[in-house]
């Protein structure tokens, strides 16, 4: 497990409790089976749906701050990874998700359906237009609010590129009382997961632009293979 | 040692229904070769609750052990109507199922081979990193004993990764419990 990732214990993130595994995860040789992956055959296809701001099906434009966050997706060579799925999802500008299970008392945007997909393009540039996410609470703990935060799925090229994670937006004070935010153990990580305002790509009288950039475990070229696995449990 | 740091994962969280697109648990088309076989079962916490908000994703080879994916160069042996990837959501009961072909087996090193299997991947609220695992079959007592993986994982935890077959109104089902925690905790790799 990688030092910078967060662990599945997590107490103050209360749902951890009960569903983080409490055996040590095994370690398990890499085949064929595992650096080959979906990413490739799903990715090509996918019909990209880029601009959350109109993609709600009621026609009209979702209300909120018109933002566009783009950025590259690369491996831990420095690789573009490209012709790559990204799926997105995220809270409408007032902090309510368009799903059966939110209740928040903030109201629903007809005109946001608050998901996207973008695919990379040969440098592993992607680009998205939505609106910022507002803020919402949760049942963690007293007074709990989630930092406005943009949900991210990348398939990767293998099967342990997999990734799940979440972008926040710069100068968020709810961060530093997020647990979520906050089971990522090392500042350096944590600031990874900030996307960056981008005065670039702001589009004048249009949208403020932000950059998140995102590193995925590459493909490692060749599987493992010696006859006999090795057996090392971590953690 | 690798370049780039990483960007650390975050759980997936409870809202993530836009990426169960329809018939994601349905891999099998009309042209697809091999057996169909129907893969179910629940997942459960700590407390043998049934998560009722998790999402599993399966990657599997078709039915010749044969990855859609360029690493895998067997061009002969493609199947071009099986991609080989699932994701679904469990319901209020915390089940799972998906419609697919028993897959070949895929190779090892230079001559051997690996048990059939599927490659699992658990993402829940409550899950900062999602969870890796396999699934194999219990009809595969022999290539079982051999797999490679499955020779790495202690004896009295590798039935946590061996689905049960059973047939259900004339079809072939093996069904697999998940348990995140606990008691019988499936087996989950570090990958
Ligand atoms: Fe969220």
């Amino acid at each position: 497990m990688n030092k910078d990732f967060p662990p599945y214990l997590h107490e103050a993130y209360r749902a951890t409790v009960l569903r983080a595994p409490r055996r040590p995860l095994i370690q398990v040789p890499k085949t064929l089976s595992e650096v080959t992956g979906p990413g490739p055959t799903v990715s090509a296809a996918a019909s990209p749906d880029t601009d959350l701001t109109r993609n709600g099906g009621a026609g009209g434009e979702a209300v909120g701050e018109r933002i566009i966050v783009t950025g590259r997706v690369i491996d831990d060579d420095g690789n573009p990874v490209p012709d790559t799925l990204l799926e997105i999802w995220q809270a409408n500008a007032a902090g309510r998700y368009r799903h059966r299970r939110d209740q928040h008392h903030a109201p629903l945007d007809p005109n946001f359906l608050g998901f996207g997909t973008c695919l990379t393009d040969e440098n592993g540039l992607y680009r998205f237009t939505t609106v910022r996410p507002g803020a919402y609470p949760w049942e963690n703990h007293p007074n709990a609010w989630r930092p406005a935060h943009i949900h991210f799925s990348l398939l990767g090229p293998a099967w342990t590129s997999r990734l799940v994670t979440q972008m926040y937006f710069p100068g968020d004070p709810l961060q530093e009382l997020d647990p979520i935010f906050n089971s990522v153990p090392t500042d350096a990580a944590r600031e990874r997961l900030i996307a960056r305002y981008a005065h670039d790509v702001t589009q004048p009288a249009w949208a403020l632009g932000f950059r998140f950039d995102i590193v995925l475990r590459g493909s490692e070229a060749t599987p493992f293979e010696s006859a006999e696995p090795s057996r090392a449990a971590k953690r | 040692m690798k370049g780039r740091d990483l960007t650390p994962p975050q759980t997936v969280g409870p809202f993530f229904h836009g990426l169960l697109r329809e018939g994601l648990n349905m891999l099998v088309a009309p042209k697809t070769l091999g057996d169909r076989i129907r893969i179910e079962g629940h997942v459960y916490d700590g407390n043998r609750t049934p998560v009722s908000d998790a999402m599993i994703e399966i990657w599997q080879a078709n039915a010749r052990g044969h990855y859609s994916h360029p690493a895998d160069q067997r061009v002969a042996s493609l199947d071009p109507a099986f991609a080989g990837f699932g994701r679904t959501g469990t319901d209020e009961a915390g089940h799972y199922w998906f419609e697919t072909i028993r897959p070949g087996r895929v190779p090892f090193g230079k001559s051997g081979d690996q048990a059939p299997h599927l490659n699992v991947a658990v993402s829940a609220r409550g899950l900062l990193h999602h969870l890796f695992t396999r699934l194999y079959f219990d009809d595969e007592a022999a290539a079982n004993a051999r797999d490679p993986v499955l020779r790495g994982i202690p004896e009295d935890r590798r039935s946590t990764m061996v689905a049960k077959k059973i047939i259900a109104d004339g079809k072939t089902v093996y069904r697999l419990d998940i348990v995140l925690q606990g008691q019988d905790e499936t087996v989950f790799f570090d990958l």
